[in-house]
């Protein structure tokens, strides 16, 4: 059991995903960043799909009930275990009444945080996640309050684990994203396209799960900027008519009428999700057959030398 | 008609028919679907079915791109409304002569140039397909509206519309699965929830269902109403 002393200002829990309902208008949900979500959980030795809280710029404050561990990973945000520093990207062990906070993010938006054995709250087509517009999932489908308890499913304890520094990701900077064009590329101008791969692009405050709204310089259609409706990808580029893309995240709408320049790869998803208002990115364009040799990279990248035992 | 497959990323290929709207282009697209998912092809993670494309979402771990669109194109011959199975009828009862939950009909029907009786009349005779779901959960993309009916969308999109309230926009039907902002004209109300988070299967309607609507006073709809928040509501459904 856990028990919500200070929610932060939007915690939500989330697995992987609901898959298999965007057909029905209900979109997959899941943590914005997978990356970091399923590093938390193969610190504390759970399957990568158990349910754990996403935290948004600002953590939560919470109190374990039993032993157990827990992994924050993700946004840098400064854990205490009882009012004393603890370390990000490592398997914590707790016991009961431990009290854990995570601070205000240093860099990064979104941190993931992980309990052996996983979150216990009822599956709603076959998903915990939180579809907050839709009110699904999770806890009532909304985001945690003040004195929430959730339970923790039973674990053995598992052995501890930390993420290599060279492996934790750098949240600050600005980041260059790779996008496929399309489906919509032949909608607009070439210098509309060269706007979108050749100009950064700074991350409005207006931005959630839903889509990362983003400002900087006007990309030009050539036939106007609606379409028939059609299906959003995860991570398309949708430009409506004031030429400004918003990339559409995991809490998207599953169909929509504006033009999709292009997709952003899954696996640089995440990364767009970690972009603070204000900080800005860049897109590069590669082509499909790229985008899966590096997903199958990335990939390499979660399986292969993250984690080093802690002696 | 020339089938194009346009990338959305790696994770996703947009299979497009055609440039219009139409119950042909529609039912091919489903019918597309319906192979899909009765072949199982491998690899295929889900699929969006639209007016005139279906979205494929994919694992490129175990299909890759080409080889993908090369066995969905081998379905597309087949991929007609002969394949498709029965479609489903769905009768919402709807409540169009209480202000309170129709209030734009006296307006809309000013407009049309009919009395409100005729307009409920020809709304409710109508029988309207579900092209697909999408935008808010269940909400259902229609076609089948008497073009009597065409109206332009309201100058003024409202910030909130009630879930339930069925109205009419352009030469479309829209039935409100969520409260949410629109420009629609609201006909009237129906009680049935198309989407139901609480509910063991949240989602009323499906891509391919028909769609009557019964005119109900406002007697039955809140009758309605009451059993459909104990979830003990069903709607005729043949």
């Amino acid at each position: 059991m856990i028990e919500i002393l200070d929610p932060g200002p939007q915690t939500t829990v989330q697995d992987l995903g609901r898959f298999g309902q965007l057909r029905y208008g209900i979109p997959p949900s899941g943590p914005v960043d997978g990356f970091a979500f399923v590093l938390a959980n193969r610190l504390v030795g759970n399957p990568d799909g158990a349910a754990g809280l996403e935290c948004t710029l600002v953590g939560p404050r919470f109190e374990v009930g039993a032993s157990c561990a827990v992994a924050v990973a993700g946004a840098d945000m400064p854990v205490t275990v009882n009012g004393r520093e603890a370390p990000g990207w490592t398997t914590l062990v707790l016991g009961p009444g431990d009290v854990v906070k995570l601070g205000p993010a240093r860099s990064g938006v979104r941190s993931y945080v992980a309990f052996s054995g996983g979150l216990e709250c009822p599956l709603v087509m076959g998903s915990r996640s939180t579809y907050l517009r839709g009110q699904l999932g999770g806890l009532e489908g909304r985001a945690l309050r003040k004195g929430d308890r959730l339970r923790i499913a039973a674990a053995a304890p598992p052995p501890r684990w930390r993420v290599a520094r060279r492996a934790v990701p750098d949240y600050t900077g600005e980041p260059t994203v790779r996008v496929v064009l399309g489906p919509q590329a032949d909608r607009f101008t070439k210098e509309g396209i060269g706007a979108l791969l050749e100009s950064a692009y700074a991350m409005l405050p207006q931005s959630d799960r839903m889509g990362a709204r983003l400002s900087g310089a006007r990309i030009t259609h050539s036939r106007g900027h609606d379409i028939i409706s059609d299906g959003i990808a995860l991570g398309s580029i949708q430009v409506p008519g004031d030429g400004q893309p918003i990339v559409l995240l995991v809490d998207r709408q599953s169909t929509g009428g504006y033009t999709k320049i292009a997709t952003v790869c899954s696996f640089d998803v995440g990364r767009v999700g970690q972009v603070r208002p204000g900080q800005s990115l860049r897109f590069r364009a590669v082509t499909v057959h790229e985008a899966r040799r590096l997903l199958c990279l990335a990939d390499a990248v979660l399986e292969a030398g993250l984690r080093e035992e802690i002696a | 008609m020339s089938v194009r497959f346009l990338p959305a990323g790696d994770l996703a290929v947009l299979v497009e028919f055609d440039e219009e709207i139409s119950v042909e282009v529609n039912t091919r697209v489903r019918a597309l679907e319906f192979l899909i998912q009765q072949k199982g092809l491998p690899g295929i993670a889900e699929t969006v079915p639209t007016f005139r494309s279906l979205l494929v979402y994919y694992d490129p771990r175990a299909v890759g791109y080409d080889a993908l669109c090369a066995s969905i194109a081998e379905l597309l011959p087949q991929a007609t409304t002969a394949v498709l199975p029965p479609s489903r009828l769905v009768e919402l009862p709807c409540c169009y002569d209480d202000p309170e939950l129709g209030f734009d009909l006296a307006a809309a029907a000013h407009r049309l140039g009919l009395s409100t009786a005729e307009l409920v009349r020809l709304h409710s005779r109508a029988e309207y397909l579900v092209y697909f779901i999408g935008f808010t959960p269940g909400l259902p993309y229609m076609t089948g509206m008497p073009e009597r009916l065409t109206i332009p969308r309201l100058e003024t999109p409202r910030t909130k519309t009630p879930a339930g309230s069925v109205g009419i926009g352009g030469t479309q039907c829209c039935i409100y699965s969520v409260e949410s902002p629109g420009g629609f004209w609201i006909l009237g109300r129906t009680p049935v929830r198309l989407y139901d988070p609480g509910a063991p299967d949240p989602i009323l309607l499906r891509p391919g269902d028909r769609v009557r609507f019964r005119a109900a006073d406002r007697g039955e709809y809140d009758r309605i109403a009451a059993r459909a928040e104990a979830r003990a509501y069903v709607p005729v459904i043949t």
